[in-house]
């Protein structure tokens, strides 16, 4: 039993998306850890953001099924129940499964808790720093409803939590060390603030789960090396998991615990950092193997491919 | 950066040629203008210096108009010769870049400071119109051309502010704003003269109850129902984005305006619904009688008291759009309307209930809408569908967009540039000048050519509106601007 096999808290299986003709994502099944740090790597096209997609709501599955189990472990009959149900979602007795792909995309991230930030950055370019962070807490700030007419008159109530409200963007700058740039348009930051920003204003949602698209795309390697510290310090002090996208080997290797890896729609490995690096199949789809020289290349690096097989 | 470098080098070498040919500025500057005056002479000549009218027995005669066409060549010639002189003169555009930068921060300096004062400025001046229109023009019912004027403002204000809600903050672009107008309007005009209600209240309230009463029972009723209306409108556009959206609104207006033309038995059709009543002060009748405003506060009885009351109300009703705009604008829905015209995807993923945001838009921006139409019905006291036509709506939009999206002191300034501009165009009597466009000339005619013309000149000057800049709703140490370029327009 592997580590994220025990408690995970997302379990993707059997799925495939297709447009039109085209399988972009085929038959795919892994488990992300609670309080992971997991990866999904894999040469361009192949799904890695599709998958991001299905996971985050912005598309329906063709197949599949997608369940956060939020707040505590569920057992494989509970989550099979919920699924059983029309519901969306239903109570475990120790937390909530989420089926997300029955979520609209705003419930994803407002009930499910999972937050997602972008391959191309999707800042609000027009609005300051602070202002970004605080549409982020957007669901918090409107549980007593959209148009609170305590909010409307600025009632002593409300100002007391709209203060929280900043404190909680003010942690997240101090944290991505943005705090100078607080009343700056979001527009007006260099490309690595701006990373940082949206990883900040996707944490003020307070996930459980976090989904980054290449968060180290374009930074230079001193701010990959800040990225690594602030995603050790999400996962260590917070209970968020989280699941990245990455081609920077160096991010991946460094910080994630359980690795995935795609070719084609479809995954070819799974596996601590240590044994997909190892993994033959993997070494031949970065490459470029042709398919019947994966053999030789295993023996090449000296693994077995039976052993790798059931993995 | 290395922009920036070409530049400076570029500006070198032109001032550079500018220091050695100096003195060559004014001939060919003076070539050139007598040029294109000649060139002006020759094209209006048979334009406008010929003119056939028809006599009073029938036949034509030709009139000649040289002398106009003389004063247009003249105005060419000037004109090109003073550009010469000043905008297009050879490396102007160095030296004018270079002072520009200390008169720039001046200037901002200057904004800064205008920026706070500019609105508690304009409420105070809105409060002192009517007064001062009063005093400047010697009495009361000489003012009224003046106040009525600021109450025709003051409504496109109040509109423009509506708007701004759905157009500028959610980036929705909606064409048919004018039929929450309708709807305001016609709600109030229905309901104040329904036999049923009115024997109704005369049974329960008193005879005089409803006919005083109406108005102010039935302004929160008329938005009410024109928020409503906006969810309507809502629920079926709210997949469509950019233009599909603006076409759709624009047909939603076109329909409201033909029920209201072809549903006969209920709006009188195009006969439109006349004598509503008028407004009251709070219960109290505008009128010579004994329980009369006049005789209430021991003043001799002026048609004018209820002119000056009705600019009061909008400027209330104005002042409770732009009082609610700026707090909604600080609240999570507000900042989920701008987030929502900056990017739409990155609201959902963080949980933003977009269809939920734009409704709220909507029906916000018909709420201000119906009050504004129900305003319009109790100080015309008549309405009828063409009131109501697409051109309100385009207006109403064009001081949004003139304004500057999202910003309300540009909508108040543009409000009244376009509405109080376009009403003293009315008064170009001087163009009447024997030696200009002859005693027949009606230049009211000419007025739409004029205000299409400044308009499109203030585009030039200002591409975002009067005020691009859009200011944050919170901050944490210091309020900066946001410059325009970098706030989105939305995309529906």
């Amino acid at each position: 039993m592997r580590p994220w096999d025990s408690d995970p808290i997302l379990l993707v299986d059997h799925l495939s998306m297709r447009f039109g003709g085209l399988v972009a994502v085929n038959d795919v099944s892994f488990r992300v850890g609670r309080g992971d740090v997991t990866a999904v790597i894999g040469p361009n096209g192949a799904g890695k953001t599709t998958v991001f997609n299905c996971i985050t709501g912005f598309y329906k599955p063709s197949a599949g099924r997608l369940a956060l189990l939020k707040d505590g472990p569920a057992s494989a009959s509970e989550v099979d129940a919920v699924t059983a149900s029309d519901a969306a979602w239903g109570r475990t007795p120790a937390g909530a499964v989420y089926l997300l792909e029955r979520l609209p995309d705003h419930k994803v991230s407002s009930a499910a808790r999972v937050a997602r930030t972008f391959q191309n950055i999707r800042l609000f370019t027009g609005m300051t720093v602070l202002e970004n962070l605080l549409v982020a807490q957007h669901r918090a700030l409107t549980v007593a409803g959209l148009v609170n007419p305590v909010a409307l008159l600025n009632l002593p109530s409300w100002r007391a939590h709209e203060k929280t409200a900043v404190d909680r963007a003010l942690y997240w700058l101090e944290k991505t060390g943005l705090v100078a740039r607080a009343d700056d348009p979001a527009g007006d930051l260099p490309y690595g603030d701006q990373r940082r920003l949206e990883i900040a204003r996707a944490m003020c949602t307070e996930p459980v789960l976090l989904c980054l698209d290449e968060p180290a795309a374009g930074l230079n390697p001193r701010e990959s090396a800040a990225l690594n510290h602030l995603l050790m310090e999400i996962r260590t002090g917070h209970a968020t998991s989280i699941l990245l996208i990455e081609h920077d080997m160096s991010v991946v290797m460094e910080i994630s615990d359980h690795v995935i890896v795609l070719e084609y729609g479809s995954k070819i490995a799974d596996g601590t950092p240590e044994e997909v690096r190892n993994d033959p199949r993997v070494i031949a789809s970065y490459l470029g193997v042709d398919e019947e020289a994966v053999a030789d290349v295993a023996a090449d690096v000296n693994v077995d491919l039976s052993a790798e097989a059931d993995l | 950066m290395s922009e920036a470098t070409v530049g400076t080098a570029a500006a070198g070498v032109a001032s550079d040629t500018v220091a050695t040919s100096r003195p060559a500025v004014l001939g060919p500057a003076l070539k050139d203008a007598v040029a294109s005056g000649i060139i002006t002479f020759l094209l209006l000549l048979p334009l406008v210096g010929f003119r056939a009218t028809e006599s009073g027995s029938g036949p034509l005669t030709l009139t000649y108009r040289f002398g106009l066409v003389a004063v247009f060549a003249a105005i060419v010639v000037v004109g090109r010769l003073l550009l010469h002189l000043t905008l297009w003169r050879p490396g102007r555009g160095v030296k004018g870049k270079a002072e520009a930068r200390p008169r720039g921060a001046l200037a901002e300096a200057a904004g800064a400071w205008s920026g706070r004062m500019i609105i508690p400025a304009f409420f105070l001046g809105a409060i002192a119109y009517p007064i001062v229109s009063v005093v400047l023009s010697g009495g009361l019912s000489p003012a009224r051309y003046w106040v009525d004027l600021g109450i025709y403002i003051l409504t496109y204000v109040m509109l423009g502010w509506g708007l701004n809600i759905v157009v500028g903050l959610a980036g929705l672009l909606d064409l048919g704003y004018v039929a929450f107008y309708a709807v305001g309007a016609y709600t109030f005009a229905l309901l104040s003269t329904s036999v049923p209600l009115t024997d109704f209240f005369a049974g329960t309230l008193g005879q005089d109850f409803w006919p005083l009463w109406s108005f102010w029972v039935c302004l929160p009723v008329s938005g009410l129902l024109a928020a409503l209306w906006g969810v309507i409108l809502g629920f079926p556009v709210l997949r469509l984005r950019g233009d599909y959206l603006a076409i759709v609104t624009l047909a939603f207006g076109e329909i409201i305006r033909l029920v209201l033309i072809n549903w006969v038995s209920l709006t009188n059709g195009g006969v439109g619904i006349s004598s509503i009543p008028a407004i009251s002060f709070f219960g109290v009748p505008f009128n010579a009688d004994d329980g009369g405003f006049a005789s209430l506060f021991g003043v001799t009885y002026d048609s004018m008291h209820r002119m000056i009351f009705l600019y009061f109300v909008i400027l209330g009703l104005a002042g409770l759009t732009a009082l609610v705009t700026v707090r909604l604008r600080k609240m999570p829905v507000g900042r989920a309307w701008e987030a929502l015209r900056e990017d739409e995807i990155a609201c959902r993923s963080l949980g933003i209930n977009t269809t939920l945001t734009k409704l709220t838009a909507f029906a916000t921006g018909a709420l201000f809408g119906g009050f504004a139409g129900a305003f319009f019905a109790v100080r015309v006291r008549f309405v009828s569908p063409e009131s109501f036509t697409f051109m309100e709506s385009a207006v109403i939009l064009a001081i949004v967009v003139l304004g500057g999206m999202g910003s309300q002191i540009g909508v108040a300034m543009a409000a009244i540039l376009l509405i109080g501009g376009m009403e003293m165009l009315r008064n170009l009597t001087f163009l009447k000048n024997e030696w200009l466009f002859g005693p027949d000339f009606d230049p009211t005619l000419y007025r739409m050519l004029i205000f299409g013309l400044a308009m499109v000149l203030v585009m030039i000057w200002r591409p975002r509106g009067l005020i691009s800049n859009r200011l944050p709703s919170i901050f944490l140490k210091e309020k900066k601007a946001v410059s325009g370029a970098l706030v989105k327009e939305g995309h529906g």
